[in-house]
């Protein structure tokens, strides 16, 4: 165990070799480190953003999905309210067209009724007159008895 | 003394144990040593040429490897020679990070070459002992110890610098004052002023030589395991070659271990001595 220069020389290069890998190696290795964990934890971050964004998104189609089903429901609903209603009322319509029709009818019965009336009503007068004329053999002026007949008429 | 061509076991291990000496000898001036006796009378004014080529050799991989993959370096999905570097960083960081209170440029850089340098230094042991030695002395070197770490030099030159900084790091820190109160007045410490200053020669004593214990320790720690090991793998290989497996083979498996586990000791006590430097008490 003879001690010699051999100590220092490896005393020096150890320093030598301190300081180098002090400025050359040690701080870009550690700094890619550092930076590749930050990305890592950044990356880390963005996919549980990702994530809660995507449930996010999820429950907002879920929500409008909803949504929407409920208004064609409505919709629908509406259109066969409306179709009910479209019914009754043509229903109606209908019925009381036919009333009308009917009562129209009627009205006219009735007219034709009165008119004929009227028609027999002036005949027999006038057969009246004839029948008469003829058992008395003579001309009866119809003027001259016009009041009698219109009488008789009313009567009718 | 070049191995002779038919050396005994312990020549043999001796030849396997002595470094690569360059320096000046009293009689031959500038030179290379030819025998252990020889290294001995260079003195201090001597360099092992081996460890130190290996030494910086390997260190200048280690850099290179590293520097490679940081020049290339991406945030975004890494090559496998980056993968490894940032495996390696990583670990280095979170040891520094679970231990070191403080904040501090250095200390990460300086656990990561520890590290990576102490293993790859130690993991020289696991070449065949004989083959690197043999190509040097057909090349015409005498003397070639591959394993840097052990060579106390080695271990010795990286716990004093360690050493310096944490002597650098409690005056930074703590003022010289401070830190001369820490060696002083503690562990044992009274409100009576008088048996205070009794007790200063105590402490002093007792923190000086904790102090003074942790570079030692640290390279001693080192060196003797890595040493040992090269000892005994010198020693399986004087056996029979046929039978050298039966033993080189498990205690190379669990060598793997122990290069790994000295690497990473001498990288945690850095850290653990510099943490204490930095802290108050």
């Amino acid at each position: 165990m003879n001690l010699n220069l051999t100590l220092l020389g490896q005393a020096i290069s150890f320093a030598i070799f301190v300081w180098f890998c002090m400025k050359y190696v040690w701080p870009p290795v550690l700094g890619a480190l550092n930076e590749r964990q930050a990305k890592i934890a950044q990356g880390l971050a963005d996919a549980e953003q990702g994530a809660q964004r995507r449930e996010e998104a999820e429950e907002e189609i879920a929500q409008l999905v909803n949504e929407a089903k409920a208004q064609a429901a409505e919709i629908v609903a509406q259109a066969q309210k409306r179709g009910n209603e479209i019914i009754e009322e043509s229903k109606t319509g209908a019925r009381s067209e036919g009333e009308r029709l009917k009562q129209a009818a009627q009205a006219e019965i009735d007219q034709e009724v009165v008119t004929a009336r009227e028609a027999l009503r002036t005949q027999v007068s006038s057969i009246a007159v004839q029948g008469a004329s003829r058992i008395l053999g003579s001309e009866i002026d119809p003027a001259a008895h016009a009041k009698v007949l219109d009488d008789l008429i009313e009567q009718i | 003394m070049a191995v002779s061509s038919n050396p005994t076991a312990s020549e043999y291990i001796q030849h396997h144990l002595q470094n690569l000496v360059l320096g000046v000898h009293p009689e031959n001036g500038l030179s290379f040593a030819h025998s252990a006796a020889e290294a001995k009378e260079m003195g201090f004014w001597a360099i092992h040429v081996d460890s130190m080529f290996w030494s910086i050799g390997l260190g200048l991989i280690f850099l290179w490897l590293f520097k490679k993959a940081a020049d290339n370096i991406t945030n975004g999905v890494p090559g496998p020679l980056q993968n490894f570097v940032e495996l390696m960083v990583e670990f280095v960081d979170n040891s520094v990070k679970e231990t070191f209170n403080g904040k501090s440029n250095l200390i990460g850089p300086l656990a990561l070459t520890i590290f990576v340098w102490i293993f790859l230094m130690n993991l020289m042991d696991l070449v065949p002992v004989d083959l690197v030695p043999r190509i040097a002395t057909a090349i015409g070197i005498d003397y070639m110890k591959i394993v840097p770490t052990t060579d106390v030099n080695v271990t010795l030159g990286m716990s004093l610098s360690v050493f310096a900084l944490i002597i650098y790091y409690s005056i930074k820190i703590k003022g010289a004052s401070g830190f001369m109160a820490e060696l002083a007045l503690q562990p044992f410490s009274s409100d009576n002023k008088i048996i205070k200053v009794l007790f200063i020669p105590v402490n002093l004593l007792l923190e000086g030589v904790g102090l003074i214990a942790k570079p030692i320790s640290l390279a001693l720690r080192l060196f003797g395991n890595l040493y040992a090991g090269e000892l005994i793998f010198i020693l399986i290989a004087l056996l029979p070659w046929f039978l050298q497996w039966t033993l080189s083979v498990p205690w190379a498996i669990f060598h793997i271990l122990v290069i790994v586990l000295q690497a990473f000791i001498f990288m945690m006590l850095t850290i653990v001595y510099l943490s204490m430097a930095h802290e108050h008490h």
